[in-house]
């Protein structure tokens, strides 16, 4: 394979901030990635990961901390001296440049021979598959396309890092599928470290190798996207990672595991973390909570949508209580259900962990 | 085919058929702009093209060849080329670097309204101000004389005129080259810093590229204000000489010898000079790319 990744062994975010103004958008990230990985940072709007990522380019300067690619610090480097792949929200393609003199720019700063170029950016194209879509200008490409000319161009420099900024947020569902895959066959391909922006769970829990959650400008949890769905180690990470029952409670010990009072049932849980007898914050996914004629939580059915396999529910318990659930079997509106969950799946945290 | 089409045109109202060439109701709010052009524009620029062809003496083409055959009247076109063709260049030159750094200003605002303010001044404030600080006895030769220097000659000249024309253009061209650099997509320029592009080369390969239509248009414009030139030609120029600009001749021609045809005449060779820089300048931009400048979808 021609296109490579360039060298290197480690990149070292130690303590990195920015701040606009007296905002606080990053407090201290601190973050190692190795050669070859695949990272996801996720967070809702705002938490702080494009402007981390920004950083990472160079585009904005650092406010405190360090950036080191092994023994080399670079942050006060700029962006071009940099060399680190970007693909951007919106592309950003050349409009005026063709597709391959957009995907060969980056050879053409480097002063490369032109017979050079043309030999890495036929190797581009056919790596995105657009072998045959080189002379068009980006202005005649579908999303899709552009999506890979902007990957191309991005990854054909042979950079060590590959940055990419919610790269797949403008297009439709089922592309955003198969871009998925591709991004990953890619990474794989040249072997680079990836460090990829989103907020979407289900994209960075296929695509990445670590995901680190983020809130608020700081780092909430790191952690393998295993991890990371089965043992969210706040509530609010919980909440972000798709366990939608979050439910105020009372706890008490009960051997390893925990009881928490939810309303007037009684429900097994495992504590995580902080978590203490007392005021306590309960996180269950919709679908570890499933109807059955001996659970505990009794609810009317308010709504049930067909998903395919399940039905995607809500319910309201006696006393008021909201709970989101999964059925196998069809149920009507108004009707009453009994719900359970395995202890293992119902997460219990301390009430101040959720912010 | 045809017997379709018939069948088609006949039993839809007409009503419907011109809806369908976008031809409605609403198109009759155009119609007052059509007027104003009509009646401002259309009606005397085909009035002074008939009179121009009804000379005061000789056949219908005398005007023409007493224009061309009398360098007192055709130098005016030289004259007026030699003035506005720099001054144009020298303002949309001058606005782009002021324009690619005022747009990254927090207050750009402030800055704005000085650069612009030029504007409502007014040419002939503008001329009387130049008059006064770079005339034999304003502030600029005092202080020449004061350093030992001989007094320079910087009005009733040409340097008079294309200082005037500098100072009264440029806010026009700057706000023109402003709205065009702060309408690229800044992530264009971020895209090629992280592929290594320098400031130097980002500007060269694509700010440079993206702005070819909107400088064009620019110095379409640019130029066509300059090239009517008349109060600080002969405010500050040398009316007689230098900048006896074609304006002048047409003003001489109608209210010092009041022949109308005759300006009618001068008038319209200066139309046609202006319509042929302009035509030029606009097949330069035709070998631009020409599309949306914006960087994807988004």
């Amino acid at each position: 394979m021609a296109i490579a990744a360039r060298d290197f062994r480690e990149l070292k975010l130690d303590g990195m901030s920015r701040r606009f103004g007296s905002l606080d958008a990053l407090k201290g990230v601190t973050l190692n990635v190795r050669r070859g990985e695949f990272i996801a940072l996720l967070g809702p709007s705002g938490c702080g990961k494009s402007t981390a990522l920004n950083c990472l380019a160079g585009l904005l300067t650092l406010s405190g901390g360090s950036i080191w690619l092994d023994s080399t610090r670079i942050d006060r480097l700029k962006p071009e001296e940099r060399g680190f792949g970007m693909v951007f929200q919106n592309y950003a393609l050349f409009p005026h440049m063709s597709v391959k003199r957009n995907i060969g720019f980056g050879l053409s700063m480097q002063r490369r021979a032109s017979a050079d170029i043309k030999k890495k950016v036929d190797e581009a194209l056919s790596i995105v598959r657009l072998g045959d879509q080189g002379e068009k200008l980006p202005g005649q490409l579908s999303g899709g396309q552009q999506q890979r000319v902007a990957i191309a161009r991005a990854i054909v420099v042979e950079p060590p890092l590959v940055l990419m900024d919610e790269p797949l947020s403008n297009l439709d569902a089922k592309l955003r599928l198969e871009m998925r895959a591709e991004i990953r066959r890619i990474h794989d391909l040249i072997g680079s470290a990836t460090i990829y922006v989103t907020h979407d769970q289900e994209e960075a829990l296929s695509l990445a190798d670590r995901i680190v959650v983020m809130r608020d400008g700081a780092v909430r949890q790191v952690g393998s996207p295993a991890e990371l769905y089965a043992q969210p180690a706040h509530a609010d990470v919980a909440e972000f990672m798709g366990y939608r029952n979050l439910l105020r409670a009372q706890a008490s010990k009960s051997g390893q595991l925990m009881n928490v009072r939810i309303g007037v049932a009684d429900v097994q849980g495992t504590p995580v973390g902080t978590a203490a007898e007392g005021d306590a914050i309960v996180a269950i996914r919709p679908d570890d909570l499933r109807t059955g004629a001996d659970g505990p939580l009794a609810v009317a059915v308010e709504s049930a949508q067909y998903h395919g396999r399940d039905f995607y529910c809500s319910g309201r318990a006696a006393d008021g209580v909201e709970l989101y659930f999964c059925s196998e079997h069809s149920v009507a509106k108004g009707e009453r259900v009994r719900l359970a969950a395995d202890p293992s799946r119902v997460l219990v945290y301390a009430r101040e962990d959720l912010p | 085919m045809n017997d379709c089409a018939n069948e088609v045109a006949q039993r839809w109202p007409l009503r419907v058929r011109l809806a369908s060439r976008d031809l409605d109701g609403v198109t009759l709010l155009a119609l007052p702009a059509i007027l104003f052009v009509v009646a401002l524009f259309i009606y005397p620029f085909a009035h002074g093209l008939v009179l121009s062809f009804m000379p005061k003496a000789g056949d219908w083409l005398a005007n023409y060849r007493k224009f061309f055959s009398e360098p007192f009247l055709y130098d005016t076109i030289g004259a007026t080329l030699w003035l506005a063709v720099p001054a144009t260049v020298i303002n949309v030159l001058l606005s782009v670097p002021v324009a690619m750094r005022v747009r990254r200003l927090q207050r750009r605002r402030i800055l704005t309204t000085i650069l612009v303010a030029p504007i409502t001044l007014g040419t002939v404030l503008i001329a009387e101000g130049l008059l006064n600080y770079l005339g034999p006895q304003g502030w600029f030769n005092r202080s020449l004389a004061l350093l030992g220097l001989g007094p320079a000659r910087l009005v009733h000249n040409y340097t008079g005129v294309m200082l005037s024309l500098i100072m009264s253009g440029f806010p026009f061209t700057f706000l023109l080259t402003l709205s065009h650099v702060t309408g690229l997509d800044p992530s264009l320029e971020q895209a090629a810093s992280t592929l290594g592009a320098t400031a130097r080369a980002r500007f060269w390969r694509i700010v440079l590229p993206l702005m070819a239509q909107g400088l064009a248009i620019n110095l379409c414009l640019s130029f066509v204000q300059t090239f009517s030139v008349f109060p600080s030609a002969v405010l500050l120029g040398a009316p007689a000489g230098a900048t006896r600009v074609i304006s002048i001749a047409a003003y001489q021609a109608a209210y010092e010898q009041y022949d109308y045809s005759m300006a009618s005449a001068v008038a319209m060779i200066m139309g046609f000079v202006q319509l042929a820089v302009v035509t030029l300048i606009l097949s330069v931009r035709a070998l631009a790319y020409r599309g949306a400048v914006g960087g994807g979808k988004g």
